[in-house]
């Protein structure tokens, strides 16, 4: 059900922008309070995944993984984040793929390169991100962020943040 | 001026590396060391290739690694299955990238078009008038794609020896092998499939390290506080009344006290292979799935099926470098790379005939807890780093196993004890000696290290130093 007000493309877009700035930012908090409730983050482990279930995938995540996710990154005890982790988002311009006004859902895409560094290293991804926002009293919350990397498929080292 | 060789030809030097209770740091750091592994440990013990499922149809292929040997499994038009070197027999090149692939009825190069038969045999060569000279039948070329030493499928675990002459698989593994059969028997088919991927997951640190903390269970409640602690603290701060999550299940006993890990127990046998998880185990106390038991009594009656599934072993090792979870149904793949580089590859398996939701929490397992997104992961990876940089110093130059150690465990090739001891890991490493040294001849040979023998005389030797 549409609860809330309907949001215009601007506003969609200007959503995905500030998202990944929460995270950049390392405002964990405040990314998570994004999600609703019901709110997924999957990140497909294999190319045009349909199935989280049955398939592996390297995230799926509820509110709860995902709080656990956060929680541990400030841990007196999280050694692998002894230095911390930094990122950074280059968010191509993302593009509304469907608007669903009844329920008010929305779904934007946008290909992205992201950089993941700590100490001397420094990571390099690329793929597309998918947006499933939902429209509420509180204002856009997120149903399901997909991340398809373009490379889901290679092996990896650590990957300690959020795409 | 080129350095002398520390450890090629020098079996008493690789034997010095391993005392009672204690490994040198040369065993992690050093490529000469790496280097012979593959050329001898690799060689002279059974290896995991992958598992027949992977390969159903007959033309159907899988390029992996057995040590730094590229290696091909192919199946055979009559079902059966075969392990070839993928190596062109021509100019070397390699038929098959790592994968999956389906060949067919041959296997074709890429680079000039010579063809062999699935069983490895040459086929044809373009413009075979070319090879119409006496050089030709006595080459090495002619005889084909080089089938590794020994191959053996156990109930589908595709093993091989690369040597052709060495230890039987029978010797090799012994009773080890109930936990590959108790895996297979929680099928209600008794049979297992390869399924929903696999992760592959880089690590900076010696293949070894991987191998010994699959038994070490002083670790989880140290480095894993951050993870599975964080997750039993944020689900303790959940409204009362929700359901228990599958997720934090699977995370919770990461966390149980030294105690637990004490009395779970671990099973040692000869040649390496063992396992935590004898009396009870991280695995024991999952919620039922619907309609399992149901269909395992069906399958094998009441008192086998409560046997089978009565069994919780955590961790096996199977010696040198695969670990077997049979109660989740993963298998994790170590793969060396370098002496400070490991691939690992984590495999899960579904159960033929049982429900969906059982692979469902193989997964869901897998991906908490072997991804290279994983928390757990992130913990674990994080000091095998630090092991490798802070084993660059010369400072001291010993690895300590010497938890519960007793001199009398020398006698004993099979053993339950506390589940705390690093008896299985200095088992792991006499059977490194063993069969590190088997065929480099010398004084510490064949036997030099067995495990009824007494200690080997290593007090002579320096390590890295010829006598």
């Amino acid at each position: 059900m549409n609860a809330g007000a309907t949001p215009n493309d601007r506003e969609l877009v200007d959503f995905v922008y500030r998202e990944a700035r929460l995270l950049d930012e390392q405002r964990f908090e405040d990314w998570l309070a994004l999600f609703a409730d019901d709110g997924w983050y999957w990140m497909p482990l294999a190319p045009g995944q349909t199935d989280a279930r049955l398939h592996a995938s390297l995230m799926h995540e509820d509110k709860l993984l995902l709080q656990v996710r956060i929680e541990r990154l400030r841990g007196a005890r999280t050694y692998s984040q002894q230095p911390a982790s930094r990122s950074h988002h280059l968010l191509q311009a993302p593009t509304v793929e469907s608007r669903d006004e009844a329920e008010g859902v929305y779904t934007t895409r946008c290909a992205f390169h992201y950089v993941e560094t700590r100490r001397d290293e420094q990571q390099l991804h690329a793929g597309w991100a998918t947006h499933t926002l939902v429209a509420t009293p509180a204002g856009l919350r997120i149903r399901l962020k997909r991340v398809d990397l373009v490379n889901c498929d290679a092996a990896f080292g650590n990957l300690q943040l959020f795409m | 001026m080129p350095r002398t060789s520390r450890y090629r030809d020098h079996p008493e030097a690789i034997a010095a590396l391993v005392r009672e209770t204690e490994v040198h740091r040369d065993c992690y750091t050093d490529p000469e060391v790496f280097a012979l592994e593959m050329e001898h440990l690799f060689a002279n013990t059974w290896v995991y290739v992958g598992h027949a499922s992977q390969v159903p149809q007959p033309g159907d292929a899988y390029a992996t690694t057995v040590g730094d040997q590229p290696v091909l499994m192919v199946r055979q038009a009559d079902g059966s299955l075969r392990v070839l070197h993928n190596r062109c027999a021509h100019k070397g090149v390699q038929l098959v990238p790592e994968g999956p692939a389906h060949v067919g009825n041959i296997l074709r190069c890429p680079y000039h078009a010579w063809t062999y038969r699935t069983d490895g045999s040459l086929l044809a060569t373009p413009l075979r008038e070319g090879y119409a000279n006496p050089a030709f039948p006595q080459s090495e070329a002619k005889r084909g794609l080089a089938p590794v030493g020994a191959l053996r499928v156990y109930r589908d675990f595709v093993f091989c020896r690369l040597n052709p002459e060495g230890v039987s698989f029978e010797d090799f593994f012994g009773d080890s092998l109930s936990t590959l059969d108790n895996m297979v028997d929680r099928s209600p088919e008794g049979q297992l499939e390869v399924a929903g991927g696999v992760f592959r997951y880089l690590h900076r640190c010696n293949w070894k390290m991987l191998v010994d903390n699959q038994t070490d269970t002083c670790h989880p409640m140290v480095a894993h506080q951050s993870s599975a602690g964080t997750a039993v603290r944020v689900w303790q701060a959940a409204p009362p009344g929700t359901p228990k999550p599958m997720a934090v299940e699977l995370f919770a006993p990461f966390v149980n006290p030294y105690e637990f890990f004490e009395k779970m127990g671990i099973r040692v046998w000869e040649n390496g292979h063992g396992h935590t998880g004898v009396a009870d185990s991280l695995h024991a106390g999952y919620s039922p799935i619907p309609g399992y038991w149901d269909a395992m009594v069906a399958a094998y009656g009441e008192e086998r099926a409560s046997r089978i599934l009565g069994e919780v072993r955590h961790n096996t090792v199977y010696f040198p470098n695969i670990m077997v979870k049979g109660p989740i149904q993963t298998l994790r793949l170590f793969k060396p790379l370098a002496a400070d580089r490991t691939l690992v590859e984590s495999w899960t398996f579904r159960l033929v005939g049982a429900p969906d939701l059982l692979l469902e929490r193989t997964l869901m397992y897998n991906r908490l807890i072997n991804a290279p997104t994983s928390v757990v992961g992130h913990d674990d990876l994080e000091v095998y780093e630090r092991s490798q940089d802070g084993l660059r110093s010369r400072g001291a130059d010993w690895v300590n196993l010497g938890r519960l150690y007793d001199p009398a465990e020398r006698g004993q090739a099979t053993a339950v004890t506390n589940g705390t001891n690093e008896w299985q890991m200095r088992n792991q490493m006499r059977a490194w000696v063993r069969y590190m040294t088997a065929t480099m001849g010398g004084a510490a040979g064949p036997g030099a290290a067995s495990a009824g023998a007494a200690p080997a005389d290593v007090g002579s030797a320096e390590p890295g130093v010829p006598a």
